[in-house]
């Protein structure tokens, strides 16, 4: 294959990931690193590289949108971010001690897990209105705009979300994911925050986390630029046409499709792991 | 100083701030970036495309001072690895502007937790490796 075959080929498969990680909320970076090292056969290390780099582009693109509707609560994002990017620098130094059957084990689990938690009904949380004293004191509590009028929401079990936080950005730097299942899985499971209010921040908060390892895995000569170009042009081209038809598409026969992707690739990764092959 | 008391820098103005901000950095560094891999489609398209086996990048494409000289000599992979850096420093600009807005409501803790934030990204861009 000559490097103008790849980069079409490579830009129009992370098109489609970028595209149908953006309508089904659960990012591109989960299905593009299957897609680089089992399709494109790209060894692992570069394919999270240049996966980081795309993670960070749809973050900030995504995060832009929100930000401005007034959704994601900024102070939540930079509390939690003390977390996240700590955890990312122990990922991106990890990726370089653990083997590569390892990370792609332990990326196929992760797939696993986000295919099922996507697949699965969501349990609606009610949350009592007694505000948290330390979320109180961390001034977390907030409002948010919806149909019915502006929503106050408090705060809860803080210092769980925040150790969730740290293994989410551990496993982003890592595996060059968003890691947004898990975000979402400390953020609306244990803190008790709107669902709303948890996917926008964990957005605004994906791309500063990805950034923190990114620099890692640039100064250890991970980020191809070669690669990265078509990956981060597709994704970017791919999600931003995505948020466009969000609103409109009926997404949860697609949310299911793509569970079923994830789920087929999982246990791809975790095969090629374990018969190493990765 | 009403100016950069809260009426100025109320949360909403430097969410706004913040939007554009992010959203700019995106779009240039993707115009950085595609121009870079015109450059580099152009002068080695037809060669063979392999990522199977690892090489760690050349050092000049791995830290800020190479990858500005291999850009300004117009090489294809200097022009698109200073796209990806200028993508890395938006959500390290985002996190510096929010010290500032932070700053001028006076939330201390915040300035606070926003600093620590910027210090981990700034040690992962330049620390030591």
């Amino acid at each position: 294959m000559t490097v103008w075959e790849f980069t079409v080929l490579v830009w129009i498969g992370s098109a489609i990931a970028g595209f149908l990680g953006s309508l089904t909320g659960l990012g591109g970076g989960v299905v593009l690193v299957p897609l680089l090292t089992l399709f494109f056969k790209v060894d692992i290390r570069y394919a999270i590289g240049a996966s980081l780099v795309s993670v960070i582009a749809t973050s900030s693109g995504a995060a832009a949108a929100y930000v401005k509707e007034g959704i994601s609560n900024i102070r939540i994002g930079m509390f939690l971010e003390v977390a996240t990017t700590l955890g990312a620098v122990l990922g991106a130094f990890l990726a370089a001690r653990v083997p590569t059957a390892a990370i792609a084990i332990i990326f196929g689990a992760v797939l696993l897990y986000s295919a099922y938690s996507s697949a699965r009904t969501r349990v609606k949380l009610t949350s009592d209105d007694v505000p948290d004293p330390l979320a109180t004191r961390l001034r977390l509590n907030g409002r948010f705009p919806t149909p019915e009028g502006i929503r106050r929401y408090y705060v809860r079990r803080v210092p769980a979300g925040f150790s969730l936080m740290f293994g989410a950005g551990a496993l982003s730097g890592l595996l060059g994911i968003g890691s947004g299942a898990v975000k979402v899985l400390a953020m609306d499971q244990a803190m008790r925050i709107p669902f709303k209010v948890s996917t926008t921040t964990s957005n605004f908060m994906i791309g500063v986390t990805a950034a923190a390892s990114a620099g890692v895995y640039l100064r250890r000569g991970y980020i191809n630029p070669g690669l990265s170009m078509p990956v981060m042009l597709g994704v970017l081209a791919g999600s931003l046409a995505g948020t466009r038809i969000l609103l409109q598409a009926e997404t949860k026969w697609l949310r299911l499709v793509f569970s079923l992707i994830i789920l087929l690739l999982g246990a791809q990764m975790i095969y090629n792991g374990v018969a190493g092959k990765i | 100083m009403k100016m950069f008391g809260l009426p100025f820098w109320s949360d909403r103005k430097v969410e706004e701030l913040i939007g554009n901000l992010l959203r700019t950095g995106v779009f240039l560094s993707a115009l950085v970036v595609f121009t870079g891999g015109a450059v580099y489609l152009a002068r080695h398209g037809t060669e063979p495309a392999d990522y199977r086996i690892f090489r760690a990048e050349p050092v000049e494409l791995r830290a800020l001072h190479g990858i500005l000289r291999e850009a300004f000599s117009l090489q294809g992979r200097g022009i698109i690895q200073l796209g990806l850096l200028l993508l890395i420093a938006t959500p390290v600009t985002r996190v510096a502007l929010s010290i500032i807005g932070f700053t001028a409501e006076r939330d201390r803790m915040y300035v606070g937790f926003a600093s620590i934030v910027l210090v981990v990204l700034l040690y992962s861009l330049f620390g030591s490796s």
